[in-house]
């Protein structure tokens, strides 16, 4: 499904990937580790194909990210590490996801439900005014009910609480079958029981890629 | 076109919650207002009195905030969007750039021409319940000047937003765009032409070049189509083309120079890392 051929991606002088190859096939659930400048970051937005490289490609499908970005991104759901502060009230960020991606609301609605977490009465609220516990759920919801093959979650556990990561580490478990899954992480044993590989990377390059038994 | 659609509400949306959009609209609101409680509509200046001359004074005073208030409140759109992030993940949903890109233009011009437009439209309902004359000439003639002037510093404002990669220098460098061409209007021209360094043709080229100047001579064409007011630009330009004819080229000049910038904003805001 995700194939990186020779990726090299420059910043300035800084190199943030070192000719990386790899490839990522179907139910391949991946943690991906490292140091803080380690190239995971970098690594995940050229799979979605905000980086332009300074060599070598990705393809998601045979496809290029870049040139074909509508297509690719169909087939990738993706959550930050972050949750943006993003001024859109929940009912319109919805709209936004129903809109561009064909998402069933009702389905972001029952994952939503499935996190414990309330969206009719908050449907006005702006989203950067929620908790960030409660951003984050909405995106992880979002990111499950848009059904894609690809899911890349940027440490999406950071702001929730023990009882929310086991309703989420549920709800992936469940929804997992045939796809590739992505974790960047620095907290192995949050997700080892999701994941059959482990990468490790260390200055731009992979240091070890190891496959592990669930 | 569905996505296209869906940015430009949800940026429209976005930013008449947001607080800018308030004072904007308070501040060219507050100015009509002001201008009937002053009564400009009852003063007569250079022969101008009544609406004519409350919209004239509106447009003077427009000439120099509106550019200001589109570039600081505009450039910001993507690059803070970049800063924050919203970017990375917005753009993590299928939506070509190109979609992105224009919804948002076109979002944000909405945003930024109704106020001013709402303002004068205000005028003339009021002008109107107060039994004053109808300018209409002068009311289509500035709804056209306002829109070519607004897309103008919108598409400045999103060709600066496309490459800088911190909101703080994309507004540095939009006070100094403003700040340039407002110069450019009387003191800089006046000066270059004092030092004698350049030929009077370059000089009156310059200045025709500035949209706030072409904006400017252009409101005050109507009222005097000799624009006798103006100096010497007004003889290059009557020699050159009719009143009707400069009065076209104030609208389609800076629709078309915004029009260029937001296009190559697009060319690099799609040939850049996104974030």
């Amino acid at each position: 499904m995700i194939k990186v051929n020779n990726l090299t991606k420059k910043f300035g002088s800084s190199l943030s990937l070192d000719n990386i190859n790899c490839e990522f096939i179907k139910n391949d659930y991946i943690a991906l580790m490292g140091a803080n400048g380690a190239g995971k970051t970098t690594l995940i937005r050229s799979i979605l194909g905000y980086y332009h490289p300074d060599n070598g490609e990705v393809l998601i499908n045979g496809l290029n990210p870049i040139n074909e970005r509508v297509k690719v991104l169909n087939d990738i759901s993706f959550v930050p590490q972050l949750p943006p502060p993003i001024k859109l009230s929940i009912n319109e960020l919805i709209s936004y996801v129903e809109t561009s991606s064909n998402v069933d609301k009702e389905l972001i609605f029952h994952f939503a439900n499935e996190m414990k977490l309330d969206v009719n009465t908050n449907l006005h609220k702006s989203f950067f005014k929620l908790s960030g516990g409660m951003k984050q759920k909405l995106l992880i919801s979002i990111s499950l009910a848009k059904k894609s093959n690809i899911i890349i979650y940027d440490e999406p556990t950071a702001n929730l609480d023990p009882k929310a990561r086991d309703d989420f580490y549920r709800l992936l478990k469940q929804n997992e079958d045939d796809k590739v899954l992505l974790f960047v992480t620095h907290r192995l044993e949050e997700v080892k029981e999701l994941v059959n590989r482990q990468i490790y990377m260390d200055l731009g390059k992979i240091t070890s890629d190891e496959r592990v038994n669930v | 076109m569905k996505n296209l659609k869906l940015i430009a509400y949800l940026d429209l949306k976005e930013s008449l919650r947001a607080k800018w959009f308030l004072v904007y609209s308070l501040v060219f609101g507050g100015l009509i207002a002001l201008f009937f409680i002053a009564g400009v509509t009852e003063s007569q200046v250079m022969g101008f009195s009544g609406l004519s001359r409350l919209l004239l004074m509106y447009i003077q005073i427009t000439i120099v905030i509106l550019p200001i208030f589109i570039l600081v409140t505009t450039v910001r759109s993507i690059s803070g969007d970049r800063d924050n992030h919203i970017l990375e993940y917005m753009l993590s949903f299928p939506i070509s750039l190109r979609q992105y890109y224009w919804g948002k233009i076109i979002g944000r011009f909405i945003t930024v021409y109704l106020p001013v437009l709402l303002a004068m439209v205000i005028a003339i309902i009021y002008g109107a319940i107060k039994g004053a004359d109808i300018p209409w000439s002068i009311f289509f003639l500035y709804t056209g000047l306002l829109f070519s002037l607004s897309f103008a510093f919108l598409g400045i404002a999103f060709f600066i937003s496309s490459f800088v990669k911190s909101s703080e220098v994309a507004l540095g460098i939009a006070f100094f765009i403003w700040i340039f061409l407002l110069a450019f209007i009387d003191i800089a021209l006046i000066s270059l032409m004092m030092q004698n360094r350049f030929s009077t043709e370059l000089i009156i080229t310059i200045s025709m070049l500035n949209p706030m100047e072409i904006f400017r001579i252009a409101a005050i064409s109507l009222f005097d189509p000799e624009l006798t007011v103006m100096g010497p630009v007004a003889f290059y330009i009557l020699d050159t083309m009719s009143q009707a004819m400069f009065v076209l080229l104030s609208v389609v000049y800076p629709t078309t120079l915004g029009l260029i910038f937001a296009y190559f904003g697009f060319r690099i805001f799609k040939k850049k890392d996104l974030v």
